[in-house]
């Protein structure tokens, strides 16, 4: 068996690795967005992509994301595969039009005629110090829009196996890239990149008895720190990395619960009608009789997002989770 | 008869004479960008404004480098420099009376403290303690836009309003380039023209959208020119000619304010800073082309007009800088001092009367913070 170095990477670098590696495997993939090409991307992640495929297969578009997404459907509709970028969270929302309209339902309308293999990335969440409409998480808005894929890497090797699969799949993905981890690293064998996962998959980053995390995106490293915490209090908690929120994984999600027989759902966007609220209904559906206590949810509060100077007060943190993993032990109380 | 027959006998009947609802012709842009520092239109300029100009030009660049140092420092999170493109800044905010509205964008701060607003209050969105600083009544100043053009239609619906109510209420919008690409711009001006609202449209053509020129962001002969689809007038302006963007604007309010409808302002510039202190220029463009446009800088051009009319001497010129410095000094002192920030603040302004989950959830936090103060007594800063 030969070994191969294994080397950091961000997860900024396996994303344009991705990307890259989707280019050269088939031609109908075209990256577009706004200053893609050129500049590689705000954050850098469709960096020299135009120089090895040229501007027409990495276009730098006009500004306008509702366009941007639009064209992609005709792009589409024509045998292409696009992947867009919504150069930030709150900036696709002008291609809600296009998304909710069309994209998210081509297929249904024209009875599986005319799928839409369009992978829209949209970096997210806060934790950057951004100013205003540069924070948002809106997942909840692309999980209630049947038809989509909504996916979200918090690793490393994930982010390219995630960002593989998206663009392979027949059908939208919203790929949602957790903007305080692009600069994260992980030890990362970019030679033999992870066989890609397919999408609707949670794996479990962490296993324990007590209780069950159940994160995605930016909110995994808090919950593996939080866990890490919780031991001093004598708490062996099991973390689940959900990875895709649209399909969701109940076998995983309720497997652990059912061994730990409590819950807790964090994620950073608001908790009402969030999509905590979802999780946690699935997870009493299925697991009501093995549950020790009701499933909390620990999220941002229910604010439009903050100025930076106190997004720290908003953000769920470890304490928060601990807070909420101790409030687990009600019944031995009631 | 067969069918073949009668197509045969069939003679069609000419459409009706198609008459163009709007004579174009005057409506476009003229091929040059409109200038007067340096022309024969020099000479009519009143001397006062073109002080007036230059004071507030030498201000406007010292507050962007002013500014741009505090992102050095982490007093701002972030600055999106207008140097270079003072002229439109400042003379936007100059043709306006009173009652007029201002619709800047993210990039606009500079319009905004000409308009009236406090320095310190303008910079709030970008030190990042709360996302609008000022009271958008106060001064008749909406709150600095962040997604590109949304502001548009906003500026339209307002003057649309107060001309509805009889009010003598002009609104001036500022968008940039790149903005232009996006549906909002089109259906502002297209609500704009149909209604006949009294906006002047600002385009400040500043090169770059980011990164992307703008070859990639249009194939219009130029932006002014988009006008003539909607049925208003296009201008195209030098916009580093401070007197002529302050007379094309000046005309476009008076337009408007006589119930001449809209107008789109194209001024020509160029952002000399990068994007913001985040972006890196060097990856978009080089050195040479940034060089030719320091040359045709507006601070420059409008100081050879004034001197050489014996308008502006060298102390006039040091009387300006003291002014622009002993501003940069106060910005300075405000800035350096750490914002009071009350995290309860989160809670404050979501909703008139807060609902039972925002009091739950205040409450919460409230208690988190009390129980952090006890464990750190000592208290530490909100940076
Ligand atoms: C709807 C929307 N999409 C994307 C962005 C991100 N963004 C911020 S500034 C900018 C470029 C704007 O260029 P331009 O309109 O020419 O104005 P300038 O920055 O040159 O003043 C972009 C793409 C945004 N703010 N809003």
């Amino acid at each position: 068996m030969t070994t191969v170095a294994v080397k950091p990477a961000t997860m900024a670098q396996a994303l344009t690795r991705a990307l890259r590696d989707a280019m050269a495997a088939d031609p109908a993939v075209h990256v577009m967005g706004e200053d893609v090409g050129t500049l590689g991307g705000v954050f850098r992640v469709t960096d020299g992509l135009a120089k090895e495929f040229g501007e027409d297969r990495c276009t730098d578009t006009p500004l306008a994301e509702a366009g941007i997404l639009g064209t992609a459907v005709g792009m589409a509709m024509y045998g292409l595969r696009p992947v867009v970028e919504m150069q930030f969270d709150a900036f696709a929302y002008p291609a809600f039009e296009q998304l909710i309209s069309h994209v998210s339902r081509m297929r249904n309308r024209t009875r599986g005629r005319m799928p839409l293999p369009i992978t829209i990335r949209v970096p997210y969440g806060g934790g950057i110090g951004g100013v205003e409409h540069h924070s948002d998480s809106s997942e909840a808005y692309y999980m209630a829009t049947p038809g989509l894929h909504v996916v979200t890497p918090a690793t490393v090797a994930d982010a390219y196996g995630l960002l593989r699969a998206a663009i392979a799949s027949d059908d939208p993905v919203v790929f949602l890239e957790p903007k305080r981890l692009y600069w994260s690293k992980d030890s990362w064998n970019p030679e033999e990149p992870v066989p890609v996962e397919p999408i609707g998959r949670a794996v479990v980053r962490r296993s324990g008895r007590s209780a069950t995390l159940i994160t995605y995106g930016p909110s995994v490293p808090v919950c593996m720190e939080a866990a890490e915490a919780a031991r001093a209090e004598g708490w062996d908690l099991e973390v689940v990395d959900l990875r895709s929120l649209v399909p969701f994984d109940d076998e995983t999600v309720c497997a652990s619960v059912r061994r730990t027989g409590r819950a807790v759902v964090v994620h950073e966007s608001g908790s009402f009608g969030g999509p905590g609220g979802e999780i946690a209904a699935r997870v009493t559906e299925r697991c009501f009789h093995y549950l020790e206590a009701p499933v909390l949810r620990v999220a941002g509060f229910d604010v439009p997002y903050p100025p930076p100077m106190l997004e720290r007060h908003h953000l769920p943190g470890v304490d928060r989770i601990l807070d909420a993993v101790g409030r687990l032990q009600w019944e031995a109380e009631s | 008869m067969t069918v073949m027959e009668q197509r045969g006998a069939y003679r069609p009947t000419p459409p009706p004479a198609w008459q163009p609802r709007t004579d174009p012709a005057p409506l476009l842009p003229d091929a040059e960008p409109y200038r007067v520092l340096g022309t024969e239109a020099a000479a009519k300029a009143d001397p006062e404004l073109l002080r007036t100009l230059y004071a507030q030009l030498v201000r406007g660049r010292r507050y962007n480098a002013q500014a741009t140092a505090l992102t050095k420092q982490g007093r701002l999170a972030v600055y999106p420099s207008t140097t270079g493109q003072e002229a439109c800044e400042i003379a936007a905010a100059l043709v306006l009376k009173e009652q007029d509205w201002l619709f800047p964008s993210y990039r606009d701060t500079l319009a905004v403290v000409a308009r009236g607003v406090d320095p310190v209050e303008a910079l709030t969105l970008l030190r990042g303690d709360w996302h609008t600083g000022y009271d958008p009544y106060e001064h008749r100043v909406a709150p600095l836009c962040t997604p590109l053009a949304t502001q548009l239609p906003h500026a339209v619906g307002l003057a649309h309003a107060a001309r509805l109510k009889g009010d003598d209420v002009v609104a001036l919008a500022m968008v940039g380039d790149g903005g232009t690409s996006e549906g909002d711009f089109h259906e502002a001006l297209n609500f704009a023209a149909v209604w006949q609202a009294p906006v002047v449209f600002l385009v400040q053509n500043n090169g770059f959208a980011i990164s992307v020129p703008l070859a990639k962001q249009t194939a219009a002969p130029s932006l002014a020119h988009k006008a003539v689809g909607y049925g208003m007038p296009g201008r195209l302006v030098d916009g580093n000619d401070a007197a002529a963007v302050h007379e094309v604007l000046s005309d476009a309010v008076r337009h408007a304010r006589a119930g001449g409808g809209p107008t789109l302002v194209e001024a020509i510039t160029y952002r000399v800073d990068a994007h913001t202190n985040a972006d890196d220029a060097t990856r978009y463009r080089g050195d040479a082309e940034v060089e030719t446009w320091r040359e045709h800088d507006p601070i420059q051009l409008l100081e050879r007009e004034l001197t050489a009319r014996g308008l502006l001497d060298e102390a006039g010129k040091q009387a300006a800088r003291d002014a622009a410095e002993a501003m940069a000094a106060d910005l300075r002192a405000h800035m350096n001092k750490d914002p009071a920030l009350d995290p309860m603040d989160l809670f404050a302004h979501v909703y008139a009367e807060p609902t039972t989950q925002l009091r739950d959830q205040r409450e919460q936090l409230r208690a988190e913070l009390e129980a952090a103060a006890e464990t750190a007594p000592e208290g530490g800063t909100h940076r």
